[in-house]
């Protein structure tokens, strides 16, 4: 996992998923999430994958895939920060 | 004879986890004929990755340069630098998951080199736009070699 992210000590949500079941799970669970191109940054990690791919927001925190080459894809969720407000200024899906 | 000297393009080979052991072997095949045909190859990958590729390749004679994923698709997504080629070699979802991202933010053309024991099965969940070559090579990189010294003649003469 990603050193900055690691040491946030994420909640995972959802372990070695595909990046699709990753997608799903955020768009099924996750009331207001966004569309956002692959290879977008959220701390130290890029958000992999095709099309679309979605970050959530609940409450003050951020739900995100992260995909480990070796592991798959986690969804994660930790603290939103000034993340939350640069998606916000995205289209709501 | 391996050529050597200032080759001005450059093709970006994206490794894995290296738990399948036919990688490392496939990916120095292919760094070999891309410095062949005047190509520079450039390594992407996990830590585990590189360290079997600089163990493979102490003199550095098929592969000069190595880099971090994560720096390399920060370096492409901020438009500071882009390849004429992208072999990503792939044996699970997370690889398929690579490739997908290479293909949208990439102006390479993609190669996904899909091995191990579901290649197959792998391929089927393609679904963006790539040359796909597959075949089941878990210790044996026969297979895969067969398949790729098919397209990589027509590769790197098709980028020119």
């Amino acid at each position: 996992m990603g050193g900055c992210l690691e040491a946030m000590k994420p909640e995972i949500l959802l372990s070695q998923s595909s990046f699709k079941e990753a997608r799903e799970f955020i768009r099924k669970n996750i009331k207001e999430y966004y569309e956002v191109e692959p290879g977008y940054r959220i701390l130290d990690v890029h958000i992999i994958g095709v099309p679309p791919l979605y970050v959530g927001i609940e409450g003050d925190q951020l739900v995100f895939p992260y995909t480990k080459p070796c592991h798959g894809t986690f969804v994660v969720k930790i603290p939103g920060g000034d993340e939350i407000a640069r998606l916000r200024e995205r289209k709501k899906k | 004879m391996v050529e050597t000297g200032n080759l001005k393009n450059e093709a970006l080979l994206l490794l894995g986890c290296p738990q399948v052991p036919v990688q490392t072997s496939l990916a120095l095949y292919v760094a070999h004929n891309l410095r062949k045909r005047g190509c520079r190859p450039v390594i992407a990958g996990t830590t585990a990755a590189r360290k079997l590729m600089e163990v493979a390749d102490p003199g550095h004679y098929y592969i000069e340069e190595m880099n971090d994923i994560d720096d390399t698709i920060d370096e492409i997504t901020g438009k500071q630098r882009d390849y004429d080629l992208c072999f990503v070699f792939i044996h699970n979802d997370s690889g398929i998951a690579y490739a997908g991202t290479m293909a949208y933010i990439s102006s390479a053309r993609v190669y996904a080199l899909i091995f191990g024991e579901h290649a197959e099965e792998l391929a089927g969940e393609i679904e963006f736009p790539c040359e796909i070559v597959a075949a089941k090579a878990v210790h044996n990189p026969m297979p895969l070699k067969r398949r790729i010294d098919e397209v990589m003649e027509w590769a790197v003469v098709s980028k020119r």
